[in-house]
């Protein structure tokens, strides 16, 4: 198709390769997905000039671009059973201390708050229309309809499919300056001194080549997570990616090159939904997420019976919503972890019986096994392929819409699983080897203190990138709160100056692949499948010194030999090659740290055959890494460093909103419902 | 191509008529290589489509009106805001890999269908 009988076609934009465009601005949001568009509100309600970099297109970019169905963690709700303390410190317990609290306590008491912001922005929220009226997930007080746990209603279901244009939206209402199609490559630093504050960042307009430099008060990175550190494939499901392929983990790279540290970098899991061999995501027969609580039912049409955290068989479809006997409240359920958690039966929700498996194979249930929604309760069917399958992340045209296209109808057909045939994996990870770093669950990433700001001055972080934390109202709450916190540190600076040495040496490096020649040249495709080989033989399930050596020395020759002959002939091609070598720097960073953790670890999916002691109580702590001057240097924090929740959190948050509110007029400030 | 003409149904020409068809030194093609399918008598070549994606796998056709190029169907995210954001119904529809094609049950006869 992109030849006409062989005959290339142009590149269609103009080429503008090292020409250089300079802007100002007092914030500077690197990612305009959901993290992104909430921190630029933010920042421009408080009065703050505000660019965004983004990669794709701000008006779906990002992994909740297309949709959202669940917005956790909403304990400020009205119906809520659960103070955000309670849950935040839950959450972190399920973890076994490894979640991060500032960033889950800011989503645990503001979720809420924000998801009605977002309702004014003209998202749906609530069952306006009563089509859910009775059901037992309902509040019909406020409206909210509420997914898994129906006592205690902490997670909302909403019709997020439309919110990401409405955030652009108000982005643009709000004369947010949108560079879209443009990736940041690298961040400038006071002087191009390393560590020192950052007054800025570069960027490659992937269209057409052309370099931006914008000068900032304040940056804030949002630009997810990588990944295709351990699977690379492109012969059987797109780039075989969780989150859209531009998630490449290049914020990871850019703080790592300045010297912010990193932290929670050795957790890796088994990746469920990355492999090329699962299925479109919530497109098949499963029991978690979008599809809790639905019956499952093998070839006969034996239902798989359902238990609780105490293994209690449990009798109805409603049981599955309630939390067990001794449990005040649960946080999930359908049964997707493997792991045996020693805290987490205090918070496990129900799920089909965890033995499946081994009863399929002794011959109590014949596979293949099926999603029954036609045998579901009215409104769990309808709330299931409707509303959540309607609006979860890539599911309304994906699954949806394409199912019903071809005749699939819920309330007569039953949705294959593929458990155990080496399918969707919904329920059980694949294979050892195929990692993922953060896929789902919380993982590494940059380390903040209670503005959200990292080790480096003027450096902020929101959403995925942030260490410890995950989901879309997490990406929304703190991308809200960052850019607060970032135009009030803004107000307070002057601006720093941008250093040419710098500016040029980032241009040598982004555009060299356009120059590389020869026999011996690497597509970017390869060079991401060579490093995932590594990756998968010498940093895989089971670690030692040996295997990590190992690791590091076949990327660090990666990093000799073929980085410098990975090759682009057009924008597009340079800016993926870019992200490949941000791949790379991201496996080394994840195998150092993996050498500094000594210690095995079932919370971190941990395994050193040569520390085979699990979870000693002298390795429960952080571990961070940061590039200094000239080596790595590693550190650690005590595991609850972060302090006081409450006393920590309330007082920035009343300043973020009084900043918020103030610099608008007083009509706006009542729209918002702020101030 | 010269095959296009071929009325369906009909014998196609023999690989001995040389006439009948030009062979070029193609390379394999990148499969999954169809993300989506344009209908071309819908689409009106307005390009939304090439805006939104959140991967490029688009290039606007040098032709005006025509249907965008699929440029890169392998960096494909199966996402649907190509096909959600088009304004023309049908002139776009996503195009799962052939390997990733559930399949289900009818309930009431024990049918088997596929997406
Ligand atoms: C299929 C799916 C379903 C999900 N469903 C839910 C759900 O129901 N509930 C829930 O809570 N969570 C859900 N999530 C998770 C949720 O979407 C993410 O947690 C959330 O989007 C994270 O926001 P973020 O801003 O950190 O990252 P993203 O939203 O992914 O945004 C990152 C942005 O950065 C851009 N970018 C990357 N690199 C660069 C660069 N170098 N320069 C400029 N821009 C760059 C990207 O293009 C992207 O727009 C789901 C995720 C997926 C994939
Ligand atoms: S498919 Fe739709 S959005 Fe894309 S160019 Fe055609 S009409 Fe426009
Ligand atoms: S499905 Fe998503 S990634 Fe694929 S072409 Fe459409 S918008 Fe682009």
């Amino acid at each position: 198709m992109h030849h006409d009988n062989g005959r290339l076609l142009p590149w269609p934009y103009s080429v503008q390769y090292g020409e250089e465009q300079r802007i100002e601005t007092d914030v500077l949001i690197l990612g305009g997905g959901i993290a992104g568009v909430w921190a630029a509100i933010a920042a421009a309600r408080c009065g703050a000039r505000v660019t965004i970099m983004e990669k794709a297109a701000t008006i779906r970019s990002g992994a909740g671009g297309a949709g959202v169905d669940h917005w956790q963690w909403a304990a400020d709700n009205p119906a809520s059973g659960v103070s955000p303390e309670e849950l935040t410190e839950a959450l972190i317990d399920n973890q076994g201390g490894y979640r991060n609290g500032i960033s889950t306590y800011i989503q645990c008491a503001s979720a809420y708050e924000t998801l009605e912001e977002m309702e004014r922005m003209g998202g749906k929220v609530r069952d306006v229309g009563d089509e859910f009226k009775g059901a037992e997930f309902r509040d019909d007080a406020s409206k909210l309809l509420f997914a898994y746990d129906y006592t205690n209603r902490i997670v909302i279901r909403v019709w997020g499919a439309d919110y990401k244009p409405l955030l652009r939206k108000e982005c643009r209402r709000l004369g947010v300056r949108i560079l879209d199609r443009t990736t940041a490559t690298g961040l400038l630093t006071e002087d191009g001194r390393h560590g020192a504050r950052v007054v800025g960042a570069m960027g490659l307009n992937n269209r057409t080549g052309a370099f931006v430099v914008v000068k900032a008060k304040a940056v804030i990175l949002a630009t997810s997570r990588p990944q295709r550190i351990w699977t690379f494939s492109t012969e059987l499901r797109g780039l075989a990616t969780f989150r859209p392929p531009s998630d490449a983990g290049n914020g990871y790279a850019m703080a790592w090159r300045i010297g912010a540290q990193l932290t929670m970098m050795e957790k890796s899991m088994r990746s469920p939904f990355g492999s090329p061999y699962s299925f479109p995501a919530y497109g098949s027969g499963n029991a978690i997420n979008t599809w809790y609580p639905c019956n499952i039912v093998d070839a006969n049409g034996k239902e798989v019976p359902w238990v609780d955290s105490n293994g209690r068989v449990l009798g109805s479809v409603d049981e599955r919503c309630r939390p067990a006997e001794g449990q005040k409240f649960f946080i999930m359920g359908g049964g997707s972890s493997s792991l045996p958690h020693p805290g987490h039966k205090r918070f496990l929700g129900p799920k089909p019986i965890p033995d499946l498996e081994q009863r399929m194979l002794r011959g109590e249930f014949t596979p293949p096994f099926y999603a029954d929604l036609a045998s579901m309760p009215e409104m769990e069917r309808k709330v299931i392929w409707g509303l959540m399958v309607g609006n979860e992340g890539k599911t309304r045209i994906p699954v949806m819409h394409t199912y019903a296209q071809s005749g699939f109808d819920p309330e007569r057909d039953m949705l294959q699983t593929y458990d155990f045939l080496r399918g969707s994996g919904m329920r059980e990870p694949v294979v050892p080897q195929e990692r993922t770093f953060g896929e789902s669950g919380v993982c590494g990433g940059l380390l903040v203190d209670w503005d959200l700001m990292s080790s480096v001055p003027g450096l902020f972080g929101a959403g995925d990138l942030v260490f410890g934390g995950q989901d879309h109202s997490h990406a929304a709450a703190t991308g809200r709160y960052a850019g607060a916190r970032a135009a009030l540190y803004a107000r307070e600076q002057g601006w720093g100056e941008v250093d040419a040495a710098q500016v040029s040496s980032e241009k040598r490096r982004v555009y060299a692949p356009l120059s590389a020649q020869g026999p011996r040249t690497v597509d970017w495709k390869e060079l991401n499948a060579g490093i995932a080989r590594v990756m998968q033989n010498y940093c895989s399930e089971p670690k030692n010194e040996e295997l990590l050596d190992l690791a590091q020395t076949w990327l660090a020759d990666l990093e000799r030999n073929e980085a410098p002959l990975a090759v682009a002939d057009n924008p597009h091609k340079l800016m993926r090659t870019l992200d490949v070598l941000d791949i790379l720097t991201c496996a080394q960073i994840i195998v150092q740290a993996c050498k500094a953790r000594r210690a095995s670890s079932d919370y971190l999916h941990f395994k050193r055959l040569d520390h085979p002691d699990i979870d000693p109580a002298e390795w429960h702590k952080w571990i961070t890494v940061r590039l200094g001057e000239r080596n790595t240097e590693i550190g650690e924090l005590p595991i609850a460093f972060w302090g006081e929740l409450e006393p920590n959190y309330r007082p920035r948050h009343d300043a973020n909103l009084a900043a918020m509110g103030a610099a608008a007029g007083e009509g706006q400030r009542r729209s918002w419902g702020i101030g | 191509m010269a095959m296009d003409d071929v009325p369906p149904g009909q014998a196609e020409a023999g690989p001995g008529d040389a006439a009948a068809a030009v062979v070029f030194a193609t390379p394999n093609a990148t499969t999954p290589g169809q993300p989506v399918v344009f209908d071309t008598a819908a689409c009106t070549g307005c390009n939304i489509c090439v805006y939104v994606c959140l991967e490029d796998v688009f290039i606007p056709n040098p032709i005006k009106g025509k249907p965008p190029v699929i440029l890169y169907p392998e960096e494909c995210w199966y996402c649907g805001p190509c096909v959600e954001d088009c304004p023309h119904e049908g002139a776009i529809r996503l195009n799962h890999p052939l390997q990733q094609r559930v399949r289900w049950k009818r309930k009431a006869t024990g049918e088997h269908f596929r997406v």
